[in-house]
């Protein structure tokens, strides 16, 4: 009976740590961001690019910072929860442009000048948002990805719940599937909101 | 004609020599900075592709990171500076010798303490089996049988 037991015992322990092991998420690094103050930046609006937008315009509100690019392909896939999450009011969202013209492999963007970089990202990104629907209340423009770094954008989509003191409260890396917005942003919405 | 030759290969060389030379020109730059940056980047993960360092790593952010660590660099911050930089934004997990604390004393040790626990099981297993193995003399009989085993001569050859 012994001889057996151990050997079955090892095995069962085997099977949890690879079940659990190989169900987590390699990408789903946590963020040290998360409990501290959103990094300050001031970009310029993808509406009105003459005007910048700072994250201090947003105190006193609860909001999402979405990071999302035209030439990210699971951005098109979180894109319809976004135009959903919109049209419900439940929340704000501002969209971070993520180096729309040098993060397209297909551009050769060393050749572009400041100007025609800029005009090209407005470009895409507008008729972008147009073709899809627009989802966000403001856009901005990160060209060359420094204010990525500094919220520690490792893969485009991205989304940081901030309150309304200025906090990161959560970062969800990948494409916010239905299931991730009623489960675990809504909740903290509310919670952030009372 | 060997002359013709010798100088046709000298052209050849110095041609190659200039392309080369044309290629090195952003790393050149500045020796010790890049030097520096190298250091550094390879003690650091590229979180896009997760198992290539910072420094082996052709990632579009890699790249944007080893710029920055760059500007830092030229910025006068010193290695454990940038290393927080690193550290206070993407955390723990970018680099490849994780700072020891409570969440990962497991990561340090864990190895050791499955050594240890092995060579504990195995020394108690051998000491089972030795006491288990008791020594029982061979019966008249079973002497007879083995002497006469051993002593059966070779037939043949």
């Amino acid at each position: 009976m012994n001889r057996f037991l151990w050997p079955l015992i090892g095995f069962a322990v085997l099977v949890v740590l690879l079940t659990v092991g190989l169900n987590l998420n390699p990408r789903d690094v946590p963020s040290p961001l998360v409990g501290k103050p959103a990094p300050l930046f001031s970009l310029a609006k993808l509406a009105a690019p003459d005007q910048t937008f700072s994250p201090k315009d947003m105190l006193g509100k609860v909001w999402l910072l979405n990071v999302w690019s035209t030439w990210c392909v699971s951005c098109r896939q979180e894109h319809p929860v976004l135009v959903e999450m919109a049209k419900s009011k439940m929340v704000t969202l501002v969209g971070l442009n993520y180096k729309e013209v040098r993060g397209d492999s297909n551009i050769d963007s060393d050749k572009l000048s400041a100007d025609a970089e800029m005009k090209m990202a407005l470009e895409r990104s507008s008729t972008w948002l147009r073709k899809h629907g627009d989802p966000y209340s403001l856009s901005v423009l990160d060209l060359d990805g420094r204010v990525g770094i500094d919220y520690g954008v490792y893969g485009v989509p991205e989304t940081y719940v901030i309150d309304k003191a200025g906090v990161i409260r959560l970062k969800h890396t990948g494409p916010i599937s239905p299931d991730a917005f009623s489960g675990k942003i809504l909740p903290l919405l509310a919670e952030l909101s009372r | 004609m060997r002359v013709w030759i010798s100088i046709l290969l000298l052209a050849l060389a110095s041609f190659s020599f200039s392309l080369q030379a044309k290629e090195a020109a952003p790393l050149a730059q500045d020796e010790a900075v890049e030097k520096r940056m190298v250091a550094i980047s390879s003690e650091l993960r590229c979180l896009v592709c997760q198992n290539e360092s910072l420094s082996g790593s052709n990632a579009e952010l890699a790249n944007d990171l080893r710029r920055e660590i760059r500007t830092l660099i030229s910025d006068g911050k010193s290695d454990n500076d940038i290393m927080d930089f690193m550290v206070s934004r993407y955390g723990d997990f970018v680099r490849y010798r994780p700072p020891l604390k409570g969440t990962t004393l497991l990561l340090w040790f864990g190895p050791a303490l499955l050594f240890i626990g092995g060579l504990v099981a195995l020394v108690l297993y051998l000491r089972r089996r030795n006491l288990a193995i008791r020594d029982t003399p061979l019966s008249a009989k079973e002497q007879q049988q083995a002497e006469h085993l051993l002593n059966v001569k070779v037939s043949g050859k």
